[in-house]
């Protein structure tokens, strides 16, 4: 022992010590936190599924109810939540989209204001006011094995790509709202989408798209977000206008470029 | 003589005594072209065309034209085991299996898109030249007989895969052939051998758009380049420049080496967008299907303002005595357009009209000395731009944060107000430059140092130019407007006198212009 | 211009000025290395060409920097392909502009019009021509000639008729009859009332007898848009409104502007938008045009449930589908 610590103690002023050591305790705080911090699949017991809902009344009251109403039964700018679900509402806070950052024409994905468990508690509670869509399980969510990549892609073009666009980057509505791109979108996200419906679009009852049909539309997505550029700089995958916008600029400029450089004189 | 002298010289001898060819060889050898970079525009689009041929033979080895169903089993897995035409999934094949294959669809796609921006900047330089005048109006109108004619190729190219984005190009375009009045039906019945769309229709596009067009182009280009070559080159204006004469560099060896060069440089930037680039990627649009349309649905550039036209138009349709008229579609897709090009080829005619100018020019003008014809040019330019910009009008909104409804109502009020707005812009702006050539003849360079007088002015050293420049700046010719007397000399009115009034009046703007300097007021001027 | 006036004379050509390669034997040399250089590159150019057609897989994929994640087969395939074209280009032409002579050549031009006496000759001949041909007096043979010629242009016109079948009514009808059931797009499912939720759109075709081959010219007609939405969201006329059931109503799906798939349904404001063109329909009056170039509302599809619960149609459409045509009477 005596002898390991003497052979150890040699490197305790060599110049990579410190930055290792640092990224040893990094690590390790790291992963105790992951291990402590990580979500429990246990289902709750109806106790803790009462202290939720309160929770997430609590929170609702905070932050929700001056747009949503002290009961959630809607205002002037804000539609009812009664009935809409759970799933509703973990796609509306987990993406970001509420709390509604302005007053624009639609409310943007962006960085959550609410932490998971905080998101469970405000759905649990919108969930306690009247039935309504559930948050799908991990089970049911399982892409990889229960979706087919082919149908998913005739499924998008058929029922998404007029709004999202054939590579699911998006388009354009009318009144300046906007399909917005599904790259880095959660799964789950995307299946609650499907079925809640949020702000312009449009409801895909499970009777006319499948959960199987909407897990193949999701490994679709997937495999379109990670497929590798195929033929180069992919140009933004919206069409003709940005190629158009390229030979315009790259490929015109160069070639009047060289033209230039010819018939300069030579010095 | 060496061994090569020898065999060069036995095989000219051979060649000569069957043809005759040393006497034009030794005249076209020697033949001189001028020097400017711009005359290489047109030269882009030529090399652009060769590309096209060579990247589209070895397409059409691989492509099957055919619209009939077979199942993908290729290597492309997202599409695997899906139901598509024989054109779609030869596509795919070529993209994914044929080594090269990609690269050669995007080279051939890109020299299409090289090629029709070619032949537009070729056309904006030949136009604000005014190289279009005597003797080479009939070239001009080839010229606009190309850019029409590959308006068309381009469109029927890029619809060839059968993809969901050029399906639903050609349902537009079958929609605006249904739109004709009387015919409409029949010939879209017949163009698809029965309803959109049918199976007829790809196999027959690709015999337009491999055999005929190509053809067409072959013969138009041989024309429009012995135009060029026997009418001789125009130049620009300079020191020992005239309208008798050509100053540039020989065939062999400069011009051929430079020309030569530039081929290779045209075709390897393609190449080099063709590898970085990805264009047209049909195994991410999906095979055609009616029932399937995409946000974000535009053609090719080219076609752009087309779409721009129709998207804005009002939704004007009239039904009479049993029968429709659709106004929204034939307006912003045949009648404009055909106006438009039809007054583009005519330009030549109308603006000789104008001026009443029946003299040969090889001497290009400086657009500046042109301004009604520049501020013309500006003003199509103009409203191309309003109608391109609004072909994109869903991807401009998604980007900067617009509505649709805005820009489609901008475009429609501009489209209007914008066109007229540039020719007075660019009219004035252009006689402007003709005042600072004025001064620059006249007072010389400002040099911006200072200098105090005796008796305590400042003022600016001017530097006198050069002669070469004073040239350049006065050579041009300034020419009265017409003088069209609307009673002759026994008071007789002269016949069709609208059309001579507004003759007057066309030519009268068109000669307003800032009198050049002359020598007599240099020499005022050198007295003070 | 009046006579007195002087113009400001032409200077001539300027003096011509020599490279440095034209004097200095040394940058002569400098430049011929430079041209050789360019070539090489161009063979290097090649020779990637080469060695990547053979020997870099089809499926390797390479990270680079700005191109991201790149085909490594298609990205120096390409590159080679560049090189080797743009060298030998950029070689030539640094050639003619650093060695190759550049003084400037004056040749005059010739006047196009041909002489006095070649233009006389040429009517002549054609004249004499003509006349020998006898056209001007044999008006017979000029005639017949004229019809012959004439008739002779119109077969290939008459040749082409089997192009296609004549219109006939196939722009004004569809397959969808009365009773005909509405099936999801795809996946040829029937579809009940209560599979749709209020806010929900459904993209269906007409049933068709099992393995039966729907070709694309039908889906091209027969394409119906289902949407539900409450029935006091309506805002239609008695006809209209029976032609809907429980708040849920179908449109073609075919834009009666030209002829794109009109699927996109904003739940919020119950408008549809084309994405071609962006005419905009709303739903509740019938898919009455709002904005954009469309001339017609969408035609609607009435529909009601058959013996066994499921959506089908009442009647077949009222109306043609799709674009507008000369003989469309509405």
């Amino acid at each position: 022992m005596e002898h390991n610590l003497k052979r150890l103690s040699r490197f305790r002023r060599h110049r990579a010590t410190a930055p290792l050591l640092l990224v040893l305790a990094l690590l390790s705080i790291g992963a105790t936190f992951s291990v402590a911090g990580a979500a429990t699949s246990t289902p709750l017991s109806a106790a803790e599924k009462s202290a939720l809902i309160d929770e997430g009344k609590q929170l609702f009251l905070k932050g929700c109810s001056s747009c949503h109403g002290l009961n959630a039964e809607g205002g002037g700018i804000a539609p009812s939540l009664i009935g809409v679900g759970a799933a509703s509402v973990d796609f509306q806070v987990a993406t970001g989209r509420m709390p509604m950052a302005d007053m624009s024409v639609q409310a943007m994905r962006k960085k959550p204001v609410y932490n998971e468990k905080q998101v469970e508690a405000l759905a649990a509670y919108v969930a306690s006011l009247a039935p309504g869509p559930e948050v799908p399980s991990e089970s049911k969510l399982n892409y990889e094995r229960d979706g087919s990549t082919a149908e998913g892609g005739e499924l998008f073009r058929t029922n998404c790509a007029m709004c999202h666009n054939f590579a699911a980057q998006g388009g354009a509505l009318t009144q300046g709202k906007y399909a917005p791109t599904l790259m880095g979108v959660e799964p789950r996200h995307i299946y609650e989408a499907m079925i809640t419906g949020p702000q312009s679009m449009p409801v895909f009852s499970d009777k006319t798209i499948t959960p199987e049909e909407k897990l193949s539309i999701i490994k679709w997505i997937k495999s379109a977000e990670s497929e590798p550029q195929l033929g180069g700089v992919a140009l933004g995958r919206v069409g003709p206008v940005t190629e158009g916008l390229l030979v315009w600029t790259l490929g015109l400029g160069l070639l009047v470029g060289v033209a230039v450089w010819l018939a300069m004189k030579a010095r | 003589m060496t061994a090569r002298e020898r065999i060069a010289g036995n095989v000219a001898n051979y060649v000569d005594e069957r043809t005759g060819a040393a006497k034009w060889m030794k005249k076209n050898l020697t033949k001189v072209f001028p020097d400017h970079w711009s005359f290489l525009l047109g030269e882009i689009a030529l090399y652009s065309f060769i590309i096209l041929l060579l990247s589209g033979t070895f397409l059409t080895f691989w492509f099957d034209p055919s619209q009939r169903e077979v199942v993908y089993d290729g290597n492309y897995q997202p599409l695997a085991g899906l139901k598509m035409s024989a054109a779609y999934a030869s596509t795919l094949h070529i993209s994914f299996e044929v080594r090269g294959g990609l690269l050669m669809r995007q080279i051939h796609h890109w020299a299409a898109l090289i090629f029709m921006a070619a032949i537009v900047v070729h056309l904006m330089r030949v136009y604000f030249t005014g190289a279009f005048r005597k003797p080479r109006e009939f070239n001009w109108i080839i010229g606009v007989g190309l850019l029409t004619l590959g308006i068309v190729e381009g469109f029927l190219g890029y619809s060839l895969p059968d993809d969901l984005l050029s399906g639903t190009g050609i349902r537009i375009a079958e929609a605006i052939i249904q739109a004709l009045p009387v015919v409409g039906s029949y010939i879209a019945f017949f163009a698809f051998g029965g309803a959109f769309p049918g199976e007829a229709f790809i196999p027959r596009i690709y015999t337009v758009h491999v055999l005929l067009l190509p053809g067409a182009f072959l013969a138009l280009i041989t024309v429009h380049l012995m135009l060029v070559w026997y009418q001789k080159h125009t130049q620009y204006p300079g020191p020992g420049r005239t309208e008798k004469n050509v100053v540039g560099y020989p065939l062999l060896p400069v011009y051929m080496a430079k020309a030569g060069g530039f081929f290779f440089i045209v075709f390897g930037v393609t190449a080099f967008l063709g590898a970085v680039a990805s264009i047209n990627p049909i195994w991410l649009y999906g095979p055609y299907t009616p029932g399937q349309i995409s946000a974000g649905s535009q053609p090719d550039w080219y076609m752009g303002w087309l779409d721009g036209l129709v998207r804005m138009s009002p939704p004007i349709e009239t039904h009479a005595f049993g029968h429709t008229i659709s106004w929204n579609i034939l307006i912003p897709g045949l009648i404009v357009p055909g106006i438009l090009f039809t007054g583009m080829a005519l330009y030549p005619f109308i603006e000789s009209w104008i001026t009443g100018d029946k003299r040969e020019h090889h001497l290009l003008d400086r657009p500046r000395n042109a301004p009604n014809r520049t501020a013309l040019g500006v003003m199509s330019l103009t409203f191309m731009l309003v109608a391109l910009i609004n072909g994109g009008n869903d991807i401009i909104a998604t980007t900067f944060h617009l509505t649709i409804n805005q820009i489609m109502w901008f475009s429609r009020i501009s489209i209007f107000v914008l066109p007229p707005l540039a020719f007075v812009i660019t009219k004035r702006l252009c006689l402007s430059l003709q005042r600072a050539d004025r001064e620059l003849v006249l007072h010389g360079r400002e040099t911006g140092r200072l200098v105090m007088m005796p008796h305590g002015e400042f003022v600016e050293v001017h530097e006198p130019i050069s002669a070469e420049k004073a040239w350049l700046l006065t050579q041009h010719e300034q020419q009265p407007a017409l003088a069209l007397e609307e009673h002759d000399a026994s008071g007789v009115r002269r016949p069709k006198a609208l059309k001579n009034k507004l003759r007057a009046r066309m030519s009268k703007a068109h000669a307003v212009a800032v009198p050049k300097a002359t020598a007599e007021d240099l020499k005022e001027i050198e007295h003070h | 211009m009046s006579n007195e006036i002087e113009a400001i004379k032409d200077p001539g050509l300027p003096a011509h000025v020599h490279r440095r390669t034209d004097t200095d034997p040394k940058a002569a040399k400098q430049a011929e290395r430079q041209v050789a250089i360019l070539f090489l590159l161009s063979a290097l150019g090649t020779v990637l060409l080469i060695g990547s057609y053979i020997f870099i897989p089809q499926d390797l994929f390479i990270f680079l920097p700005i191109l991201g994640n790149t085909n490594a087969h298609q990205f120096f395939l390409g590159l080679g392909m560049a090189a080797s074209l743009f060298f030998i280009g950029m070689g030539a032409i640094h050639w003619a502009k650093t060695l190759m002579p550049d003084e400037e050549v004056v040749i005059q031009r010739h006047e196009f019009r041909s002489p006095e006496e070649d233009r006389e000759e040429f009517v002549k001949a054609a004249k004499d021509g003509a006349a020998a041909a006898g056209l001007g007096r044999r008006s017979l043979i000029k005639r017949t000639l004229g019809l012959a010629l004439g008739l002779a242009g119109l077969s290939p016109i008459i040749l082409l008729r089997d192009l296609g079948p004549l219109p006939g009514d196939e722009l004004s009808k569809t397959s969808w009859k009365a009773g005909t059931r509405l099936v999801t797009d795809p996946g040829d499912r029937p579809i009940r009332p209560e599979d749709l939720e209020v806010g929900a759109v459904a993209q269906t075709l007409p049933a068709i007898p099992a393995g039966a081959h729907r070709p694309l010219s039908d889906i091209g007609k027969d394409a119906v848009l289902l949407i539900r939405l409450r029935p006091e969201e309506f805002n239609l006329d008695a006809e209209r409104l029976s032609w809907t059931h429980e708040g849920i109503i179908a449109f073609s799906k075919i834009c009666s502007h030209m002829g794109c798939a009109v699927a996109l349904y904003e739940q919020q404001t119950k408008h549809l938008l084309c994405p071609c063109h962006q005419s905009t329909f709303d739903v509740t009056r019938a898919a009455k045009v709002i904005f954009g170039p469309a001339a017609r509302p969408l035609p609607q599809l009435a529909i009601t449930v058959d013996s066994e619960g499921y959506l089908v149609a009442k009647q077949p459409f009222t109306e043609p589908v799709g674009p507008s045509f000369w003989e469309r009477s509405s």
